[in-house]
């Protein structure tokens, strides 16, 4: 019978060399069971191993500690212990025991959130999720720490995760909540091209019934869409999407929609009284924020048509076809504009008037040649990864039985090499 | 000649042109004139949506005008149901002389059942002895009874019926223009636009007159169906022959009224000047219309401000007219834009002053309906509303070119990546399906 001051000393014994630590994980393996029986006076010892030399063990330990319902106190001091292991422990050591690695991380979100202060949790669980992915592969710890990013509104922190590429995917559900958060994390940060995309993501993944994670992404998938593409956007979802997806959507968000249609007519006060009207069901939905930026998408959308018509225009005039009050009003909308690059322009306020320019871009620069030649690299592999995908896919056979059983019947005639049983 | 210059001349032209121009005055249509234009029923009708319109318009004398030669002409006819219903829009108010008339309505309508009754005995009478030839013949004296009595519906049917008994070309085409005239009354345009193709496939017997009927049918049919360049296609190939032959229909004055106004709102210069202008054809029904002649003339010349002060004075004329009434406000929305395109379209720079004054408008409209045309991608240039100038916009190319290209470029790559997203997540769903 083992104790605890023995497998310490193995620990710690058993840490440097790559043999070594297998034999260690076979014998922590034996162990787990003692160790969550032990678990309440497990956390002297840790004192005695360092978390980089001895990562998997400590690792081990830690999870036994965290395995049951720990009080305010015991997170005081757990959440201490937690971020310094997170920090400094190996990745190669933790990555030997990913289940227990991630229970870990588990338990310390829900401790930071049980001391209402999620921002502690962040740059710890950062490391966490870096040590833990491998390259293009999506982690139960993406969420967790997309979800701690949003409660401390640490959003440019979060983008940093966001702006890796992510093909591999465990759950769909840890999938779902990614994008989800992802999106609201890009909206934060008002960067709506790649909200979109992710809030597109979760709306046309492949289901098989609708869930509660695509119907609030649909409902801000819909706002977002009218921000960023304002009148373009149209109510029908791509063809790919599922039909669970395309059944049900519309009709659960139908203020979503009618708000769309609204916002196509192209007049601000029927879109105001219609916001006006249903404000209630967009507060409850916690998007009356977004709401309120889809209106002044509108003027900044009106303003934006009015550089192509007009070279000079007064602020008065801007005021009076954009529907704004006062041509102070109008100033302030092109200069938060010409801030933001959304227009070319400069006003002149002696006279009270705006000169729209042509976009300064001309194309000619090393800079832009090196971004497009960059562009289509990138291009070309992920054209390449698409084809090696499809290959994968229509040799795997798991796959084939699947599409076998469902076409049980292989005439000659309705043979084709790529099954169109799935639109991808 | 600097651009400023031309401009220039083109606004003093007008100016002064249309001073020494006779131009015609929004008088009131003649009637009678008007009506001795066509007979039969479309008489009738246009006279009867003559007084309808003018009805709405509060404009009583013309109305009781219309009514009065409309009561006179239905009186020569048989149609005792019409008869009816303009003695009760009569109401009286054109004193003894037009009231109702029961007896004459009784001899007609005892007279038509005899009529009826005849024709049936007949009808059946040719049926049992099985001559085509007697049975198309009875079928179509029912047609012409039944137009006659102003049952529409029911002539459309019985010159349907003479179909199966038609032997020669001639008889498939008598059908085909006896079915075309009874849908044009009915306002059914889909059966003329069939029936026209239906005659045309019959070649062989189509005479020249018969042809520019059917172009004539073709082109109310295309007009009523919004398709105006393929109205005034079709009206523009109309031959001489028509004449005054087509008058239960349409006027040669109302082909060249139609086929000019389609022909402004929809060709461009190119095809104005070769199809309409240097047309022989046409040129001949233009000169009916000296109006319309004259503003397509000024269009295409230039001098926007007679043409539109022409358009002016037919606008409440052309609002009367049967056909294209409905037509009226699009036709001219249409052809004022394109003046406002084509005038324009060779300058650098436009003084939106003189423009304005070219149009007889204000600046602050101009530059409205300028608006609308350059969101709408017709114009381009974009105006300054300080200067008050409009500057000609060229659209480069290369930069226009990059910019797609790099959007197209970001759009693959995303929809690649949810792609392969999509593909892994299929993946695993047929991987957990195979598991349990």
């Amino acid at each position: 019978m083992a104790t605890v001051e023995s497998l310490v000393a193995q620990i710690q014994g058993l840490s440097s060399s790559a043999g070594d630590l297998s034999l260690l994980l076979t014998h922590l393996k034996q162990a787990d069971e003692f160790l969550h029986n032990e678990s309440t006076r497990l956390l002297p010892f840790l004192e005695q191993l360092d978390p980089t030399l001895h990562s998997l063990g400590y690792l081990y330990i830690l999870e036994a500690c965290t395995s049951w319902p720990v009080t305010n106190e015991q997170a005081r001091r757990l959440v201490l212990i937690l971020s310094r292991f997170l920090t400094s422990c190996v990745a190669d050591q933790i990555r030997l025991a990913p289940e227990k690695f991630i229970s870990v991380c588990k338990s310390f979100k829900d401790q930071v959130l049980m001391l209402e202060a999620p921002i502690r949790g962040v740059l710890p669980l950062l490391e966490a999720v870096k040590k833990l992915r491998s390259s293009e592969h999506l982690t139960t710890l993406h969420p967790d720490f997309l979800q701690l990013c949003l409660l401390a509104k640490c959003y440019k922190t979060g983008l940093s995760i966001l702006e890796d590429d992510i093909f591999e995917v465990d759950q769909p559900r840890d999938f779902y909540l990614y994008c989800y958060y992802g999106g609201m994390i890009c909206i934060g940060q008002k960067r709506f091209q790649k909200a979109l995309e992710l809030l597109q993501n979760v709306v046309t993944a492949p289901m098989s019934s609708i869930n509660a994670i695509a119907v609030e992404a649909f409902k801000k998938y819909v706002l977002v869409s009218l921000i960023y593409n304002g009148q373009q956007f149209s109510t029908s979802l791509p063809k790919y999407t599922s039909s669970a997806a395309q059944r049900n959507l519309k009709t659960i968000c139908q203020p979503y929609i009618e708000l769309a249609n609204t916002y196509s007519i192209g007049k601000i006060s029927e879109l105001e009284s219609y916001i006006q009207t249903n404000r209630e069901k967009f507060d409850s939905d916690n998007n009356l924020g977004l709401v309120k930026q889809v209106v002044s998408s509108m003027y900044k959308r009106n303003i934006q048509r009015l550089t192509q018509t007009y070279l000079t225009l007064s602020l008065q005039d801007i005021a009076n076809t954009v529907q704004l009050s006062s041509p102070k009003e109008a100033e302030m909308h092109v200069l938060q504009m010409i801030q933001d690059g959304e227009i070319y322009a400069t006003i002149n306020q002696r006279d009270g008037m705006v000169r729209f320019l042509e976009d300064p871009e001309q194309y000619k620069t090393c800079e832009m040649i090196e971004h497009i030649d960059s562009s289509i690299q990138r291009i070309m592999t992920l054209s390449k990864k698409l084809t090696a995908m499809d290959e994968l896919i229509s040799c795997d056979p798991s796959y084939l039985a699947k599409v076998g059983r469902e076409r049980q019947r292989f005439d000659f005639d309705d043979f084709d090499p790529v099954p169109q049983k799935f639109n991808i | 000649m600097e651009p400023d210059d031309e401009i220039y001349a083109n606004g003093e032209a007008d100016s002064s042109n249309s001073r020494n121009r006779p131009i015609i005055s929004s008088e009131q249509l003649d009637i009678e004139a008007y009506a001795g234009l066509y007979t039969g029923r479309t008489k009738i009708t246009r006279l009867l949506f003559i007084a309808d319109q003018c009805g709405q318009n509060n404009n009583t004398v013309m109305q009781m005008e219309a009514l009065r030669m409309a009561y006179e002409e239905i009186k020569k006819g048989e149609n005792t149901q019409l008869f009816r219903d303009v003695v009760h829009k009569i109401d009286g108010r054109l004193g003894d002389n037009y009231g109702m008339d029961s007896a004459w309505c009784e001899m007609v309508d005892r007279r038509a059942d005899q009529r009826k009754e005849k024709l049936e005995n007949e009808l059946n009478a040719y049926r049992t002895n099985l001559i085509k030839e007697s049975i198309r013949m009875g079928y179509n004296d029912f047609g012409d009874y039944y137009y006659a009595h102003g049952s529409l519906a029911e002539a459309f049917k019985s010159y349907v019926r003479t179909r199966d008994y038609c032997t020669t070309s001639k008889h498939v085409i008598h059908m085909c223009m006896s079915a075309i005239l009874v849908s044009i009354e009915m306002g059914q345009f889909t059966h003329v636009t069939s029936y026209i193709n239906k005659a045309e496939q019959t070649a062989d017997a189509l005479d020249p007159n018969t042809v520019s009927k059917l172009r004539c049918a073709a082109g109310l049919a295309n007009l009523d169906a919004k398709k105006y360049k393929l109205a005034a296609r079709k009206f523009l190939e109309v031959g001489p022959e028509l004449g005054n032959s087509y008058n239960e229909v349409i006027a040669p004055q109302d082909v060249a009224t139609y086929g000019g106004l389609c022909a402004l709102a929809s060709f461009d210069r190119m095809e104005l000047k070769n199809k309409v202008i240097d047309s022989i054809n046409f040129r001949n029904f233009l000169e009916l219309v000296p109006e319309v002649r004259e503003l397509i003339h000024d269009f295409y010349s230039s001098h926007y401000a007679s043409c539109l002060d022409y358009l002016g004075n037919l606008k409440a004329n052309l609002m009367l007219d049967i056909h294209l009434h409905d037509h009226v406000q699009t036709l001219y929305d249409q052809i004022r834009n394109k003046a406002l395109i084509q005038y324009t379209h060779p300058f650098v720079s436009v003084d939106l002053h003189m423009m304005a004054n070219a149009f007889k408008t204000t600046v602050a409209s101009l530059e409205k309906e300028l608006e609308a045309l350059i969101t709408d991608n017709q114009i381009q240039a974009r105006i300054d509303s300080h200067n008050k100038i409009l500057y000609a916009r060229h659209a480069d190319q290369r930069n226009a070119t990059f910019q797609r290209v790099l959007q197209t470029g970001s759009e693959f790559d995303r929809d690649v990546r949810a792609m392969l997203l999509r593909a892994n997540l299929i993946k695993l769903e047929y991987k957990a399906s195979r598991k349990p």
